[in-house]
């Protein structure tokens, strides 16, 4: 579904990506992680056409991404939790979730909300709040929330966990595999390499730019440089 | 003075005051997206008075065909003036952007000066608006109970496509982050085009009662009117749409009512505007209803 090869990334002289590359398939949950500052949301942005690429490729169900503008690529399919969940203070969280599908026609928008609410039932009972009300982790699920409204094909997720408390972090995980199970593709990009390898079917490590291991979830949990890297062993 | 007078000039203050809350609306509703001062904003009220103009003499057309072919000409106009003078400035540092929007002001008045010509030009004001009405011993004409009543108007509608519509939300979405708003599958740029539009086109209703009101029109027309509703825009709380408008009736009602008061101090009307604004931007910065906005990336 999506295919990344060779992405080169320059941030004025600074060399963020050097070659990076992976694959995500139809019904996975693939997680990227790394250190902070190696280029995980560097390679996000670079997907969603926010950071224009140097060399390499992005395709997308087999087109080509990278000459495509931000609102173009999110129409083929795709949709963002961005790091930081970035709802819209200002607009309640109804018009947040309507935003949410704005590039895709409103005769779902209804079926799709109610989805959303029964994942989210905390959204529907504060649905004419002003987001900027939220706590942490209720912006977290409605940035959530509000990829979801536009039936992506392929959710980006990036650091859905940052700055959450472990019993909210916990809960974004499951939603996270409850909504893969329902059919949602997802790249996962997180620091909490624990939790994220335990719900990935497929992992890659990126380090300084570059992917250093790839594997299964299963498989990386159990590598040794991973785990004294990122699990803290 | 009688009591009389004094409701007199009330209904004129919150007359003049409605046409700098309609002309302050663009100034802020350019600002709550780019953080822009639009300057060339004012430039836009001569720019409709002109056609209009011209409308009505050159091609003979009725009033009622005339102004909203000119409201329409100056929604474009503004869009224009965003491709060519801001656009190419988006990723630029924000003085630059200011410093192209003082250009674009003065490259529109001496366009204008140089085609039109510097002597004012009689505005063709329709019959319909010069009729006086007497009422309670008061004799008024109808365009000045028109002008609050249109801008009201006007408001309410745009008050309506930003909050109701999905262009309106996403406006609102623009306002406080380009990035995401771009995530959610946004055309920023047609976004950022309808916000000049829907601005300039209430400049362009602005600049025409204004035109009817004062039928003088010149070059330099634009500049003290736009002039004064940006400190409408600033009083109201930059940024805020309804704030504007109040601001901009505060405004009005000011200036009218300190000369009525003390007529001694006629000469200073225009200064009231300026001690207004430095007064706002020493005491209360964000305005009467604004609040302090962020600066954006």
């Amino acid at each position: 579904m999506l295919r990344v090869e060779d992405l080169h990334v320059y941030y004025g002289g600074i060399h963020a990506l050097k070659g990076a590359h992976l694959k995500v398939d139809k019904g996975q949950i693939v997680t990227l992680i790394g250190a902070n500052g190696a280029g995980k949301s560097t390679t996000l942005r670079t997907i969603v056409g926010l950071v224009k690429l140097r060399s390499g490729s992005i395709e997308f169900n087999g087109e080509d991404l990278s000459r495509l503008q931000t609102h173009e690529i999110i129409k083929r399919g795709i949709a963002i939790s961005p790091e930081g969940r970035k709802v819209f203070a200002n607009l309640t969280i109804l018009e947040n979730l309507e935003l949410g599908a704005y590039a895709r026609d409103y005769g779902t928008f209804n079926t799709q909300r109610e989805w959303v609410y029964s994942l989210f039932p905390r959204l529907k009972e504060r649905e004419r709040q002003l987001a900027g009300t939220l706590s942490g982790g209720e912006q977290q699920m409605l940035a959530l929330g509000r990829a979801l409204m536009s039936r992506p094909q392929l959710i980006l997720l990036d650091e859905p966990s940052l700055g959450l408390a472990p019993l909210v972090v916990e809960e974004v995980f499951r939603i996270i595999q409850t909504i893969n199970e329902e059919g949602a593709t997802i790249l996962l990009v997180e620091q909490n390499a624990m939790a994220a390898l335990q719900i990935a079917h497929f992992a890659y490590v990126l380090e300084t730019g570059r992917i250093t291991l790839e594997g299964t979830g299963r498989m990386l949990l159990e590598d040794e440089r991973v785990r004294s890297a990122y699990l803290g062993e | 003075m009688t009591p009389t007078i004094f409701l007199q000039q009330l209904i004129n203050g919150i007359s003049l005051g409605s046409l700098y809350g309609l002309v302050a609306i663009g100034y802020t509703m350019v600002y709550g997206i780019l953080r822009l001062i639009n300057f060339a904003h004012g430039d836009l009220l001569m720019f409709a008075a002109y056609t209009a103009i011209y409308c009505v003499t050159l091609f003979a057309l009725p009033w009622y065909v005339s102004f909203p072919a000119a409201i329409l000409m100056t929604g474009l106009m503004g869009i224009l003036l965003d491709r060519a003078a801001y656009k190419p400035l988006r990723d630029a540092p924000r003085i630059s952007l200011l410093i192209s929007a003082i250009g674009a002001s003065f490259l529109l008045e001496n366009v204008a000066l140089v085609v039109l010509g510097g002597v004012p030009k009689a505005f063709p004001r329709p019959p319909l608006f010069d009729q006086v009405i007497s009422l309670w011993g008061l004799r008024i004409q109808v365009l000045t109970i028109y002008t609050p009543v249109i801008t009201l108007s006007l408001l309410m509608g745009l008050l309506f496509i930003i909050y109701r519509t999905k262009a309106g939300k996403a406006m609102r979405a623009a306002s406080k982050d380009f990035e995401t708003t771009r995530l959610m599958g946004i055309n920023l740029d047609r976004i950022i085009a309808v916000t000049f539009l829907l601005g300039s086109s209430l400049a362009a209703a602005g600049g025409i009662m204004w035109a009817m009101k004062y039928p003088q029109v010149n070059p330099f027309m634009g500049v003290f009117p736009g002039l004064k509703a940006f400190i409408a825009a600033v009083l109201g709380g930059i940024g805020n749409i309804v704030g504007a408008v109040i601001g901009g009736f505060l405004l009005g009602l000011g200036e009218i009512l300190i000369v009525a008061l003390l007529p001694q101090l006629a000469q200073y009307r225009d200064a009231f505007a300026f001690v207004i604004l430095i007064l706002v931007l020493l005491f209360r910065p964000t305005g009467i209803m604004g609040e302090p906005l962020t600066d954006k990336a």
